[in-house]
């Protein structure tokens, strides 16, 4: 349970321990998923979601409130993150994250539509998905397919995808936490639930994969 | 698969996250539950999308380790006493 914003920052700038341990533990999972766009690794990402909150207690007494206390401490964690990532000088496609939506990837392979060109169904289903078996769609091996699939994604999927639907933020909390516009932010989600839903059909329907 | 004048098949799977989302204008909209009422093939599609953020969303989030959570707290202490 996180207190509103005023009170919170008051409570932490007091030395409030109950307040920032609770506040440390509610968006731990977020910032990790953040993290690990830029890191190579769930221990380095873990690593950089300390270094964050070092520097967050550090900067607290400037925190103006011109943006949530959330929003400002996601952006010192992608700063964070960026800082570490140049200085192991690995090279991340930042630019895919800013502008996702000028690199065209279909949600379903093409191949499963009839031509454009079809005389009574163009651009209709040639092979369309198959309900698939409730009862299985809630087994742990499906669960760990899942996982699986959302592991695999480009790093800028994976995280918007776990933040809205496994962490259940909002669009804008996703959009201001990552610096997204609201197209971008819906490009990322929507590859990245087409992905992992042709993963579920592969693994629950193969016949029609 | 039969009201394909307005909006294939191919066309639709593109605009789900929009219509989840919401954001769809009133023609899209309107074009894309005509073409629903009409297509067993996007109903289906569109329910396995609902099924896959139902299964996303039973995943756990992760939770702080002990260790982590115990060296957060020593470093809050040692902040309060600068």
């Amino acid at each position: 349970m996180t207190l509103p914003d005023d009170e919170l920052v008051a409570a932490l700038r007091a030395g409030d321990e109950a307040a920032f341990a609770a506040v440390v533990r509610d968006w731990h999972s977020g910032l990790l998923r953040v993290a690990r766009i830029f890191t190579p690794s769930r221990a380095v990402a873990e690593e950089v979601v300390q270094e964050t909150w070092l520097r967050v207690l550090g900067a607290l007494d400037r925190f103006e409130g011109r943006s949530s206390l959330k929003t400002w401490v996601f952006r010192i964690l992608v700063n964070t993150a960026k800082t570490r990532a140049q200085r192991e000088s690995r090279s991340i496609p930042f630019s895919a994250l800013h502008d996702p939506a000028r690199v065209p990837e279909a949600a379903v392979d093409p191949d499963r539509f009839l031509a454009d060109d079809h005389p009574h169904h163009p651009g209709g289903w040639e092979s369309p998905p198959r309900e698939l078996p409730e009862d299985r769609l809630i087994a742990s091996e499906t669960r760990a397919v899942i996982e699986r699939a959302i592991e695999g994604l480009p790093a800028s999927q994976r995280a918007v995808i776990s933040l809205r639907d496994i962490e259940g933020w909002s669009s804008d909390e996703v959009r201001n936490a990552l610096d997204l516009s609201e197209v971008n932010q819906r490009v990322l989600l929507h590859r990245a639930r087409a992905r992992v839903r042709q993963a579920l059909e592969d693994y629950l329907t193969p016949e029609n994969a | 698969m039969i009201d394909t004048e307005a909006l294939s098949c191919q066309e639709l799977v593109e605009l789900v996250t929009e219509y989840l989302e919401g954001a769809l204008g009133e023609r899209d909209l309107r074009a894309f539950e005509e073409h629903l009422a009409h297509c067993d093939g996007c109903t289906e599609y569109l329910e396995q999308i609902r099924a896959t953020i139902r299964v996303v969303g039973s995943l756990t989030p992760n939770d702080l380790t002990q260790a982590a959570e115990t060296a957060l707290l020593k470093a809050f202490r040692d902040w309060k006493r600068s």
